[in-house]
């Protein structure tokens, strides 16, 4: 008889682990991935699906095993067997999750460092460092000392520390009740909509006028609030040509599910012909704006 | 002994009563009042949710009823319920008279139903809408009167709270009968504690918070107002500090309630009792140091998004061991599936789910992407319904012979937890892929590609809504009609089975004699039938007087 049982037990293990591990990654659940940093975060959803799965089949298992197997005869009036506990076995299910969720900790630490989350700090003082010349020499660790100097500290997040420098296409973004304001810096550009080209960082510097907002694109898989009187940002690189939902995810009001706009992410050639249009069609000024950003 | 108990009448219901268990009662039956309240908000939500556009409710009213659905939930009805079995089961379970203050615990009560009043009374002036966080800036310019009437009523509540918690941790700690050390006490007890100390310490720190908001909406003060000066990511740590850990001030008791209704149904003791015990006070001990996961796309900086994510994974380990422990109670158990262990069971089954995806949404780049989504609203109502309700009406159908004297009809029960089981499914599995897909929530208007399953979630809600109807005709036709209960139907080990159904008036005939532990159960059942047991042991109490 306990031969058999541990066969048994082997086999569901196994088919278990087999349908979490595929329905870890065929769950379809999320939408496209626009970004190499959103398939950064699926990865960890997918693993993340992985253990869910496995533990929900396990455990679940359990309770309709128990439910068909150990449901109380008519009449019968006797009690289980006094099982009070089992050290080994809670100790097992102690460590198994502390396990877990420690390479989860670490996953999505590495996963959010990728995404560029530990840094906006120090991303922004490079921005600084770039405008004003003085701060250049400054020591790029001593964020306390950049931060007393006058400059905010930056919330959200900035670039990644493993993609190689490149000069991101800077948007400043305002968010009012109930639309985004989109202000390209270089070209004077304003826009109610989000026009990016694609494989090129992107470095959006929120700012917020009356409530709260967040800016939420769900195909990069981030968010950032948008908060009245601190500034904020959030750094992508798209990778995928296309029109994505631009969402606010802050409830900012009656018509807060109203308040949406797109982000076009173009081709070089295409991005290049939309600038063109759009600073003919701005103000005249625009020319000097451009003169300034070169300086 | 020599005169005849006296039992409560109905008018004492309604009466300033210091007795523990018409409080309780009072508790219960004021909260079931404030669920058909909130669950009545919900539906109207779901008929606007029907469609993508706003066109049931207008987009600022729909506002309003998503603010008062989640604070008459919290606030008025899984608080003040959790409050009801810790005041009628504490001094029962103790072996105590009554609670260690009974007119301070009548107080509690009695600011409940005003305060529940007056914050209903809030849509004569325009109900809050800047939902139940509140949220300054928006708190401050979305209706002043609407706002100050949610921040009063919730100051009001939260002082309720408090009496309620020293009075639950003063009678545990010092009223004990004497053969009942900590470690014999009820789980049931335990998570009463770990309840209590999380609102003590919890509580005040929302006031503060509410009070200054306070002053911002009415005096033009500018503490968190950023139009001033102010700044709102602090009103976010304040409200946070305690609405973290009311989460676990809602679901530990009912924790407490599986781990007494598991163990009697399914016959077995509870396995790891000691585990059980601890990992209450380890969650309550963590659940304060976890409020700024609700922050990370906030204005929060990246060490300290990293910081929340760690504490708040590790909590899943002690919560973890109570679910495994619980699964070992019913493993090898005699299972009587009566409406109590079934609602038990869909506790388990439902609070799972709830927990898998409280790990996902404590990782920070996958809360970055889910954050202020129907993911996070699938989240909560997995834990807070799927945990806490399911853990409610497993208490009623447990206990509600031991309150009525009356049995329930174990059929409505069944019928009951069936159309809830697949009611509550359908209605918040569905938000899981829409949130993950892109739908935020609090909103009246939506993007139409999710309207297909928006649908099959209100038509789950409606389901919801009609499982109700078994539960009220069974209470009330078992109120009046149902069978007489014995004081012992369950043949259950702890104290509150050793007194009459309903209990007479200051509990016990006699001090109560703690012959066994409160899951001793299957010790010794070679020799001695379990219901002989209880019955030689009544009969010698008896006898002794």
């Amino acid at each position: 008889m306990k031969i058999p049982s541990n066969i048994v037990t082997l086999i569901a293990g196994i088919t278990l682990t087999l349908i979490s591990l595929w329905y870890g990654q065929n769950h379809g659940l999320m939408p496209i991935a626009a970004s190499a940093e959103a398939a950064e975060v699926d990865g960890l959803f997918n693993l993340m699906m992985t253990i869910a799965t496995g533990l929900f089949l396990l455990v679940e298992g359990v309770i309709i095993y128990s439910v068909i197997k150990f449901r109380r005869k008519e009449g019968d009036t006797t009690d289980g067997p006094p099982i009070e506990g089992n050290v080994p076995l809670e100790i097992v299910w102690t460590a198994i999750p502390t396990v877990i969720v420690f390479i989860l900790a670490i996953y999505s630490f590495e996963v959010y460092n990728t995404l560029g989350g530990l840094d906006p700090m120090a991303s922004h003082d490079h921005l600084a460092s770039h405008n004003h010349h003085e701060m250049v020499a400054m020591d790029e660790g001593n964020s306390q000392l950049i931060a007393m100097n006058g400059e905010k500290v930056a919330l959200g997040l900035g670039q990644s520390p493993y993609l190689e420098e490149s000069s991101p296409l800077n948007v400043n973004v305002n968010g009012i009740q109930y639309a985004w304001i989109f202000t390209y810096p270089d070209t004077g550009i304003v826009s109610g909509e989000l026009h990016v080209p694609v494989d090129r960082p992107v470095q959006l510097n929120m700012s917020g006028g009356d409530v709260l907002h967040a800016f939420w694109l769900p195909e990069f898989r981030i968010k950032q609030d948008v908060i009245p009187g601190r500034e904020s940002q959030l750094t992508f690189t798209p990778t995928k040509v296309g029109q994505y939902p631009v969402i606010c995810a802050e409830l900012c009001g009656a018509y807060h599910g109203g308040m949406k706009t797109t982000l076009t992410v173009h081709s070089a050639e295409d991005y290049q012909q939309w600038l063109q249009d759009n600073t003919i069609a701005q103000t005249p000024n625009s020319e000097q704006l451009a003169v300034n950003s070169e300086q | 002994m020599e005169q005849v108990h006296p039992q409560r009448k109905w008018q004492d219901y309604f009466s300033f009563s210091t007795d523990h268990k018409v409080i309780g009662v009072q508790y219960l039956v004021t909260a079931f009042f404030f669920y058909f309240v909130g669950g009545a908000l919900a539906e109207a939500m779901r008929v606007e949710l029907s469609t993508p556009d706003p066109d049931f409710v207008q987009p600022e009213f729909y506002n309003q009823l998503m603010t008062m659905h989640g604070s008459i939930m919290l606030f008025l009805w899984i608080l003040p319920a959790g409050a009801a079995f810790a005041n009628y089961l504490i001094p029962l379970m103790i072996g105590a008279e009554d609670m260690a203050f009974p007119r301070l615990n009548a107080v509690a009560f009695w600011i409940i139903p005003p305060g529940g009043i007056f914050f209903l009374s809030s849509f004569f002036v325009g109900a809050p809408q800047a939902g139940w966080t509140s949220y300054p800036p928006l708190s401050l310019v979305s209706g002043q009167w609407g706002e100050e009437i949610w921040i009063l009523s919730v100051l009001l509540l939260g002082t309720s709270s408090i009496l309620g918690a020293i009075n639950f941790v003063t009678t545990i700690l010092r009223m004990r009968i004497p053969d009942m050390d900590i470690h014999s006490m009820p789980l049931f007890c335990w998570s009463m504690l770990a309840t209590s100390a999380l609102i003590l310490l919890g509580t005040p720190v929302l006031a503060a918070a509410l009070i200054l908001l306070s002053f911002d909406l009415i005096a033009g003060t500018a503490f968190f107002n950023p139009a001033g000066g102010g700044d709102p990511i602090v009103y976010q740590h304040m409200f946070w500090f305690y609405s973290h850990p009311a989460v676990y001030i809602m679901v530990l008791p009912f924790f407490g309630v599986i781990s007494e209704v598991l163990p009697v149904h399914a016959r077995k003791p509870i396995f790891g009792y000691r585990a059980i015990a601890y990992s209450s006070l380890a969650i309550s001990f963590l659940g304060l140091i976890v409020w700024a996961h609700h922050m990370f796309t906030s204005g929060t900086p990246g060490w300290l998004r990293m910081f929340f994510m760690a504490t708040t994974m590790i909590i899943a380990v002690p919560t973890g061991i109570k679910v495994f422990s619980w699964c070992a109670t019913l493993w090898g158990g005699k299972l009587n599936l009566n409406s109590a262990l079934l609602f038990g069971i869909g506790f388990l089954s439902s609070f799972l789910i709830g927990g898998l995806s409280g790990v996902m949404v404590a990782s920070v780049p996958f809360d970055i992407h889910v954050h202020d989504t129907y993911f996070v609203v699938a989240h909560f109502h997995y834990v807070l319904f799927g945990g806490a309700v399911f853990g409610l009406f497993a208490a009623v159908y447990h206990w509600f012979p031991k309150m009525s004297g009356k049995m329930v009809n174990e059929t409505l029960g069944r019928i009951h937890f069936v159309m809830t089981f697949i009611g509550f499914n359908l209605t918040f599995l569905p938000m899981h892929p829409l949130g993950l897909q892109g739908m935020n929530r609090r909103i009246a208007l939506y993007d139409p590609k999710f309207q297909a399953l928006n649908e099959l979630v209100s038509i789950g809600s409606y389901l919801l809504a009609l499982s109700t109807f078994p539960f009220i005709i069974n209470i009330v036709w078992s109120v009046f009609k149902g069978k007489p209960a014995p004081r012992n139907p369950w043949r259950a080990l702890t104290l509150e089975w050793q007194t009459a159904s309903p209990p007479i008036i200051e509990n016990f005939e006699e001090e109560p004699v703690l012959w066994a532990g409160p899951y001793d159960y299957g010790i010794d059942t070679e020799s001695i039938d379990g219901d002989e047991e209880v019955e030689d042991m009544l009969a010698e109490v008896a006898g002794n007087t």
